[in-house]
């Protein structure tokens, strides 16, 4: 009982917090994430949850949970490294694109226009921490078995937008297009807080407005726990992990 | 059409050909069937986009010798230098333009630049380049326009469009174009060193990849233009322009000794990015060198790169080159072929260590596989075709067009 007390009121914190970050102009949030690793068992339900709400095709990928195995026998230890994208506050991903096609929001957020992307796959090559996809076009069924499953072909809807991925048609997009997380914006400007976190069976993964004092995850990621990746690139990311 | 020029039209033809499929595909299925992937996003198109841009830059760099430093000697290939940077340039741009995601947006990069990249400032370049180029091109060719433009042959009803009009042959007008040619290709030089600089930029900055996060890098790019440039131009001299060895045994053995010095400097600079690369304990500086000193594809490193595109040539050039136009030529083929080794193993192993450590476990699928690349067909087709149109415009040029200088203005 004491247990399911404490996960409920982590999610109904966050989603307070979230409220309240919504009631602010959009350049005073910055919308962030903590990664507690001890808390993290490396089930992959975010990259689950995530392909699913953004229906992912094969090959692209928004969150991966990296498994490092640490020690020899008999003193052997795992470590989980969920990493969505980081969005850095100086992303080296945006200072490449040559068309302005991504670009960081006022509010922290990296995106990407879909529609301006011209697929040259730059920022691939720059991001650090391998956060970027390209879509290449690829289905889980279409032309893969006998039967298109449903959920192949239905749209998504990231960007608040319809993105409907049409097979064999490669001049539309996304397909041809960088793809990454984007800390489900779809859902947050509805009030709803990313899949990957409500989807974390521990509660492993914290997210809100690091702008304000009173959040969760500003609280957090201010403990002497918490790292943030390849620091020294000076990239300044988002999300901290308290290892 | 003389048998040269039908000679290498045929080639051309031929790998357009054969590329066709491959081309097909490409423009019906966009990226489904290549072999690059997520992590390794730029492959094969890419390495010979910077081949053939570096071939452009370090022709036009050489056709400065005559055009800006007025050295005689090289005189009567000056044209043709400019020619080939020319055919290079394009040849490179189909390699790019092919290589977008969305080919059908690429002059977003026009109306909405993103003024912090270096693809952005290059792709501005090139294209001031490519207007300076033929600009330049018009003016040294325009007197031969003039002369060839009597008569009823198609050749002359097609200079005399080229001419755009302008037919005065006064010593003045001459002179004018002189002039004019000078301060083009002057201004070419600053324009060649930013736009293949700045293509070294394009990976030097990169600092998720300590493989080309190095300011030696658009010093390299720029060397290795020079050089692989300069053997291009040194092949086809000797090679494709009629009696080449002979006529212009001077130019080809000129050329060599040019060479040697460029391919030296270039192996100097390579030796010093290894060396450092290797002496340190970093995994993210020594494992790309690591990677292509002795990984599987060893051979691109030894073979193409130090033995056919650096030290073989520099051997020849050295011991027999020095009088024979012939040995010279085949140094300088040798070099041309291997310099796309050079560029393979400069965009390749980039990608030959994981952005952070266990990623490519972390995950299968499809176009997310770590650490390997192998081009599929796509590629390859698409590669012969690039080459192929490049080939079949030098074959044009060499039909058409008046590569040769003729003594009068020289």
């Amino acid at each position: 009982m004491g247990i399911a007390i404490e996960i409920k009121s982590v999610i109904l914190r966050m989603y307070e917090d979230l409220q309240r970050a919504l009631q602010k102009p959009i350049h005073q949030r910055h919308w962030g994430m903590v990664i507690d690793t001890r808390k993290c068992v490396g089930c992959n339900a975010c990259t689950i949850a995530c392909k699913a709400e953004n229906k992912l095709p094969p090959g692209v990928v928004y969150n991966v949970v990296i498994d490092e195995e640490f020690g020899t026998y008999p003193n052997v230890a795992r470590r989980f490294i969920s990493r969505p994208c980081l969005h850095c506050q100086n992303p080296p991903c945006v200072r490449v694109c040559p068309v302005r096609a991504t670009y960081k929001r006022a509010d922290g957020i990296v995106v990407i226009d879909y529609d301006d992307c011209i697929g040259c796959r730059y920022c691939i090559s720059a991001c650090p921490y391998g956060a970027r996809s390209f879509d290449f076009g690829t289905f889980y069924t279409v032309r893969q078995t006998p039967e298109v499953a449903p959920w192949d072909v239905m749209p998504s809807f990231e960007y608040g937008e319809v993105v409907q991925r049409e097979p064999g048609n490669p001049w539309r997009s996304p397909i041809g297009n960088a793809r990454k997380c984007h800390f489900c914006l779809h859902r947050l400007e509805k009030g709803m807080l990313p899949a990957c976190v409500t989807t974390c069976i521990g509660q492993a993964r914290i997210f809100g407005d690091l702008n304000d004092p009173n959040s969760l995850v500003a609280q957090l990621a201010a403990s002497p726990r918490a790292v943030r990746l390849k620091e020294e690139l000076g990239t300044e990311p988002s999300v901290y992990y308290l290892l | 059409m003389g048998k040269r020029a039908l000679f290498i039209a045929i080639i051309g033809i031929l790998l357009i050909v054969i590329g066709l499929s491959g081309l097909i595909d490409r423009l019906t299925h966009g990226m489904l069937n290549v072999g690059w992937s997520t992590p390794v996003p730029w492959a094969m198109w890419l390495a010979f986009y910077i081949y053939f841009i570096g071939l452009s830059a370090g022709a036009f760099l050489i056709s400065s010798l005559v055009y800006v430093f007025g050295m005689r000697q090289f005189e009567r290939i000056g044209r043709l230098a400019l020619f080939v940077a020319l055919v290079s340039l394009l040849t490179a741009l189909l390699f790019v333009w092919l290589d977008l995601g969305h080919m059908e947006r690429f002059f977003f990069v026009f109306l909405h630049p993103g003024i912090t990249s270096p693809l952005a400032w290059i792709v501005w370049l090139y294209t001031l380049y490519l207007i300076l180029l033929t600009a330049e091109i018009w003016f040294v060719m325009r007197p031969s326009f003039v002369r060839g433009s009597e008569g009823k042959s198609g050749k002359a009803r097609l200079y005399r469009i080229l001419t755009l009009g302008v037919r005065d042959l006064s010593p003045k007008a001459l002179e004018r174009d002189r002039k004019v040619v000078r301060v083009l290709a002057t201004v070419g030089i600053p324009l060649a060193i930013a736009f293949h600089g700045g293509t070294g930029a394009v990976f030097a900055v990169t600092i998720a990849r300590a493989y080309w996060y190095s300011g030696l890098y658009p010093i390299m790019f720029l060397v290795s233009a020079l050089a692989s440039g300069g053997a291009l131009l040194t092949a086809i001299v000797a090679f494709l322009v009629p009696n080449g060895l002979g006529e212009h045994r001077e130019e080809v053995i000129g050329l060599g000794r040019l060479l040697v010095l460029l391919l030296f400097v270039d192996f100097l600079m390579e030796i010093a990015e290894i060396l450092v690369s290797l002496y340190g304990t970093a995994p993210a500086h020594f494992i790309p060198i690591q990677e292509q000193l002795f990984g599987p594809n060893w051979w691109i490193f030894w073979v193409l790169g130090m033995g056919m595109a650096l030290v073989g040539p520099m051997l020849i050039l050295t011991f027999l080159g020095r009088k024979s136009a012939l040995w010279t030529g085949i140094a300088a083929l040798s070099a041309t072929i291997g310099f796309i080794g050079i560029r393979w193993n400069i965009v390749l192993p980039g990608f030959a260590v994981e952005e952070l450590p266990g990623i490519g476990r972390s995950f299968m699928e499809p176009h997310w596989v770590y650490r390997f690349y192998s081009p599929t067909w796509t590629e390859w087709g698409v590669t012969l075709f690039c080459i192929g149109v490049g080939v079949l415009i030098l074959a044009l040029g060499f039909w058409l067009l008046p590569l040769r200088a003729e003594e009068a203005s020289a």
